[in-house]
């Protein structure tokens, strides 16, 4: 019998959770591959539509088009009327709002 | 007898302690593992999604202009094309139309944008995944098929119909999901939208390195209009998903901050069994340094366990279950939610992060009070 010893098994154990590591970064490295042509559809659907973000949340429409939002959305209809919908607690404003906001 | 033997005795027999103490430790690693899991989605799940998103809008406008008014995004002027289009370098200028439509029916918010392909077809639209899944609240969804119509309600109050004539492919769901393509004349009539007006500009230029000065020729001539920068729209999703910052690490601190409470806890306040054991060991010739390797190979144990349980889960829920968790967090109060599988992208940094974040503050975590039980006299432990 190989795996006597707890030590033995705990060994081993670290060995297969190494492995299982090395195994995410082999199937990361093949999904990537496979997924290339995937890429590639949305790439072309997003030139032919000139597209510009990506449809993760579609409540606001400062969390559906980000990167089209400006300062004042998330106050949409009156300066008390605060930021109330789930998604604008985690997603963070563009930098390029920051930017006027900070430089202008 | 050699130090690799000598660890091993140690690593044997404080396997046997902590299977001892299966229920606790079993517990201990149950919620450690968690911790891990929680962290290692949210590290994955954002770095996955940062990847795809500066993948996929590689390709988007160039520079798109918007107007303001009194602060917020209004309508631009089609006569606002002729100027921008004599600006040296500018390659080509076309006014986008696109809009959000509440749908009563389903609740859910749609985005309308017009398609030049369907200006000939008139009352046809193109509808994305999310939408086909339309369906009334609390009711199965029914998958909207070619040639079904959908009502829509004009902005003058009157009802436009509108056919499906196809679908947008399933893999863009990401962008696509709640999109409807339709022809100009029916989005003008749908919103009662002025003709001479575009939601915002497109621009191309010939040389990208001239963008940052054509953007700023655009704001002398307009004031009241705002370029965005395709590298801006890049920039967004860098920072919109940066998980250092934002509520994500302070909630994600929180939880990692109460479980080295707990596990401070748990070495601080050893059990009456564990002292008892410290001072049998002591009794018997163990060095202070015996127990203090004992501690560490048992914070190790525990936590390389966890460790490697924790990120193999969040890898399997991130990328196979399409981050089932986080769902409820990303739909909000979104009715159309997105069925997307990300590319899978881990590096080592990711990984060296979360060891430093987890395994190595347990660990010292466990060492050091532990330290003050292992030198503690053997008599007084056992008397106790």
């Amino acid at each position: 019998m190989i795996l006597q010893r707890k030590s033995d098994v705990f060994f081993c154990s670290l060995l297969i959770g190494v492995l299982l590591l090395c195994l995410m970064f082999v199937d990361a490295a093949v999904g990537q591959r496979l997924d290339r042509q995937r890429i590639q559809e949305r790439r072309a659907i997003v030139r032919a539509l000139a597209l510009t973000d990506l449809c993760l949340t579609t409540e606001a429409r400062y969390t559906r088009h980000p990167s089209m939002a400006d300062l004042h959305t998330p106050f949409q209809d009156h300066p008390l009327s605060l930021d109330h919908f789930p998604s604008g607690a985690f997603m963070a404003p563009p930098p390029h709002l920051q930017l006027q906001a900070g430089g202008e | 007898m050699g130090a690799i033997e000598k660890q091993r005795h140690i690593l044997d027999f404080t396997l046997s302690s902590l299977g001892r103490r299966k229920g606790k430790n079993i517990a201990l690693i149950i919620v450690y593992t968690f911790v891990i899991f929680l962290i290692a989605s949210v590290l994955f799940l954002a770095d996955s999604l940062k990847k795809e998103a500066a993948q996929i809008l590689q390709d988007a406008p160039e520079m798109t202009v918007q107007r303001l008014a009194a602060g917020r995004q209004d309508l631009i002027p089609l006569d606002y094309i002729e100027s921008i289009k004599a600006i040296k370098g500018v390659q080509s200028v076309e006014p986008r139309l696109w809009g959000y439509y509440y749908d009563a029916f389903s609740g859910a918010n749609y985005t309308l944008m017009v398609n030049a392909d369907l200006n000939d077809h008139p009352g046809a639209i193109l509808i994305g995944a999310g939408v086909t899944r339309r369906s009334e609240p609390g009711k199965p969804p029914q998958s909207l098929r070619k040639n079904d119509r959908i009502p829509f309600k004009t902005y003058e109050g009157e009802v436009l119909t509108l056919q499906v004539k196809g679908g947008l492919p399933a893999a863009s769901e990401l962008v696509t999901a709640d999109l409807i393509l339709l022809s100009e004349p029916d989005f003008r009539k749908l919103f009662a939208f002025p003709h001479d007006r575009a939601t915002d500009l497109v621009l191309t230029v010939k040389n990208t390195k001239e963008l940052a000065t054509i953007a700023t020729k655009i704001t002398r001539i307009h004031p009241d209009s705002r370029p965005i920068l395709r590298n801006d729209i890049l920039r967004t999703y860098d920072a919109v998903f940066d998980w250092r910052g934002g509520v994500i690490l302070m909630i994600l601190s929180g939880v990692f901050l109460a479980f080295i409470i707990l596990a401070w806890d748990k070495a601080t306040g050893l059990s009456a069994e564990e002292k008892r054991e410290i001072g049998i060991l002591k009794a018997i010739g163990w060095e202070t340094a015996d127990i203090l390797l004992m501690k560490f190979w048992e914070g190790s144990a525990v936590s390389l366990t966890s460790f490697f349980l924790g990120i193999f889960l969040a890898y399997l829920h991130v990328f196979l279950a399409s981050s089932l968790l986080f769902e409820p967090v990303l739909k909000g109060w979104s009715v159309l939610y997105p069925h997307f599988r990300l590319t899978p992208h881990i590096h080592s940094y990711q990984i060296a992060v979360l060891f430093f974040l987890t395994v190595i503050p347990y660990t010292v975590v466990t060492i050091v009070p532990s330290w003050r039980s292992a030198t503690i006299d053997p008599d007084a432990v056992m008397r106790m």
